[in-house]
């Protein structure tokens, strides 16, 4: 059972998600932001949907398309947007940018630029968890794309052998760039792929919030009792290119359009007003709330200093060295 | 002092750690009921038990991909790579994650592994098996890399190398494993970046690391039948690296030769020479010289390898050419 109060927050963080990028993409027009920059427009169900599933100090780990699970793991949208705007109060003080959020605090490990890079991390994170003994778990979200590199297939028949506590959470959008699914895997229902490695593999709508939460539930709590690692095909579509540069030739427009007809957010309104959990007003209230969230985490981006110049050489070592390079 | 050999001091090293640290683990291919293709790891599955000596599948990348994940949520995986050569399947989590992501995430995470691997040639086991890569992973920031030529730096480095926060890559020598060595009973630490001076001299220094310090110290008592004293300086690790202990020992003996295993191409003895003549161009001789492996891959033929690897007798011929 999912408490309406907990679909209101879903519904806020889908749309606080949503209005942020909007907001990204704006400012990489007006080039305050740079390099990739791969928004998470429609997908936003299914990081919202997973992670709500969790406790607060399960790990969550991603991929370069990392805003919305950023964001939905409870990150501050201030210093989000001050990292995609390069400045020193960014999540990583405007060292990782778009593509390498980060944010320790709230468990959330980013933030890999290496297709299919994040997945061993991923089963390690879950070594650490089934070491110790603790019950917590992993949640471990990338594209369709990633499930044909190399180090996917180590990841999972890792965390099978050794019994680990990681979901597997692939968001397939059908495209890897420009490549349709059909073009590069041979088998196109990724959760079909559980099977190689003795794991059950699950296929979601991932453009219902609910329908994710659902599933995500069922499957957190059977991993959190030690059924070891499981996977979840989240099918969904990303409404933007692939980055902030992408002609767009590959997709026909009616597919397009056939998935904007299925934008989670106006479907979970549409399902909270029949259900009477909230009214027309009470959206509205939202909307105006996540409206001055976005203005007031593009003004802490804009005031924020550049990080200043010394700090090129923080970070690469925890222990600094006299022989190591410094300002 | 009692004398044991470079594996079994690896073996102490591990142990110690294990026992002073529950978070210190080992994972690896045929590191436990096998005991480690180099015995390195020997009787420590029958100590520790297979939760903390892991044997894991073929599969580098995943292996330090699966290390990094465990240190970032705190544990200190200690995972071995049964060659070098094999890190390079493993080279996208060595470099791009393990090395990059405390820099990455602005400092918000430590990563205290430290992989261990067997580099070097000299057994005949040809291009895929032999080859010293050390200056590849000290040309990139963020990891450390750590290189013992002796039973006693082994230990007290690795010590070290498990204890610090940052990743480390230990690199160890196939046939370094067997030679023997005073190491004191108990526990000693090695601090990485001090170099150690093996064999004191006036004339020339010769800074050599792992294998390459036997041959120095092989040339340095040939060239001392001919009067010629020569200074060896083990660096110990090359990323931190004691410049210090070779600028100090340079600036008397005015005159270098650098020795490494690897390619001489663009190898770390390069790096060595240049900063050695931008710190000391007018105290310097003579040109600094670099000692090195031939750049090709590593043949098999006996009579090939040799010649393809450096050796005394390639550091004797350098340093006379610098000092007659
Ligand atoms: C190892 C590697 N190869 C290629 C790329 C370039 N690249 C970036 S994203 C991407 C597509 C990945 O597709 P998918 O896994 O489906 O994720 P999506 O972008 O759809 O979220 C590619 C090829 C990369 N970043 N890393
Ligand atoms: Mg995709």
């Amino acid at each position: 059972m999912i408490t309406p109060t907990a679909k209101i927050a879903m519904y806020r963080q889908m749309l606080l998600i949503r209005r942020l990028e909007e907001r990204v993409a704006e400012m990489y027009g007006e080039q305050q932001i740079g390099g990739f920059t791969h928004l998470y427009i429609g997908q936003e169900a299914v990081a919202v949907g997973a992670i709500s599933a969790l406790n607060h100090d399960d790990y969550v780990i991603g991929t370069y398309r990392d805003h919305g699970h950023f964001l939905a793991r409870g990150g501050d949208p201030n210093k989000f947007m001050a990292e995609l705007f390069g400045r020193d109060t960014g999540s990583c003080r405007g060292k990782g940018g778009s593509m390498h959020l980060a944010d320790v605090e709230h468990y959330f490990y980013g933030g890999t630029g290496i297709v299919g890079g994040s997945m061993p991390i991923a089963s390690g994170l879950a070594l650490a968890c089934s070491y110790r003994g603790d019950d917590r778990i992993v949640m471990s979200f990338f594209g369709d794309g990633a499930t044909n590199q190399g180090v996917w297939h180590e990841a999972l028949n890792f965390a099978k052998l050794w019994n680990l506590p990681v979901i597997f959470v692939c968001e397939n959008n059908f495209y890897g760039i420009g490549t349709g699914v059909r073009l590069s895997s041979a088998l196109t229902e990724v959760h079909k792929k559980a099977s190689g490695y003795g794991m059950p593999g699950y296929e979601v709508n991932g453009m219902d919030v609910l329908e994710v939460r659902r599933q995500c539930d069922e499957v957190v709590k059977m991993v959190r009792a030690g059924s070891g690692p499981a996977l979840i095909e989240a099918r969904c579509y990303r409404y933007q290119g692939h980055s902030m540069t992408d002609p767009g030739r590959y997709r026909a427009r009616a597919e397009e359009e056939l998935w904007r007809k299925r934008d989670p957010i106006p479907r979970l309104a549409k399902t909270l007003v029949a259900e009477r959990v909230v009214d027309e007003e009470r959206l509205r209230a939202l909307e105006q709330e996540v409206e001055r969230i976005c203005d007031e985490a593009v003004e802490f981006a804009a005031s924020s200093p550049e990080p200043p110049l010394s700090a090129l050489y923080d970070h690469v070592f925890s222990e600094r060295h006299p022989s190591d390079p410094h300002a | 002092m009692r004398e044991i050999r470079y594996y079994e001091a690896l073996i102490e090293a591990m142990a110690e750690e294990m026992r002073l640290d529950e978070n210190v683990f080992l994972m690896g291919e045929d590191i436990g009921l096998f005991g480690g293709t180099f015995r390195a790891t020997e009787g420590l599955m029958a100590e520790f038990g297979g939760r903390r000596v892991r044997d894991t599948p073929i599969a580098e990348a995943g292996i330090v991909g699966l290390a990094l994940g465990a240190a970032l949520a705190g544990l200190r995986p200690v995972p071995e790579l049964m060659t070098m050569n094999f890190a390079m399947v493993a080279m996208d989590q060595i470099i791009n994650h393990v090395a990059k992501m405390t820099y990455m995430f602005g400092g918000q995470c430590k990563i205290p592994i430290t992989i261990r691997a067997p580099g070097g040639g000299g057994t005949q086991k040809a291009a895929q098996h032999s080859h010293s890569i050390e200056s590849w992973f000290v040309n990139a920031p963020g990891i450390r890399v750590v290189i013992p030529s002796t039973p006693y730096d082994a230990k007290g480095l690795l010590k070290s190398s498990i204890r610090s926060d940052d990743p480390v890559l230990f690199i160890e020598h196939e046939m370094l494993y067997s030679i023997q060595g005073p190491v004191p009973e108990g526990e000693y630490l090695i601090p990485l970046g001090e170099a150690d001076v093996k064999r004191r001299g006036s004339d020339l220094t010769i800074v050599a690391w792992s294998k390459m310090v036997h041959e120095a110290l092989r040339a340095a008592e040939r060239l001392a039948e001919e009067g010629i004293e020569a200074e060896v300086i083990d660096p110990r690790s090359l990323d931190p690296f004691d410049w210090d202990a070779v600028y100090t020992s340079v600036a008397r003996t005015r005159r270098c030769v650098v020795v490494e295993e690897g390619w001489r191409t663009v190898g770390v003895g390069a790096e060595i020479a240049a900063r050695v003549q931008e710190h000391l161009f007018h105290e310097l001789d003579a040109p600094v010289q670099r000692v090195a492996a031939a750049d090709v891959p590593l043949p098999y033929a006996r009579n090939l390898e040799q010649a393809a690897l450096p050796g005394a007798d390639d550091i004797v011929r350098a340093a006379l050419k610098i000092t007659t």
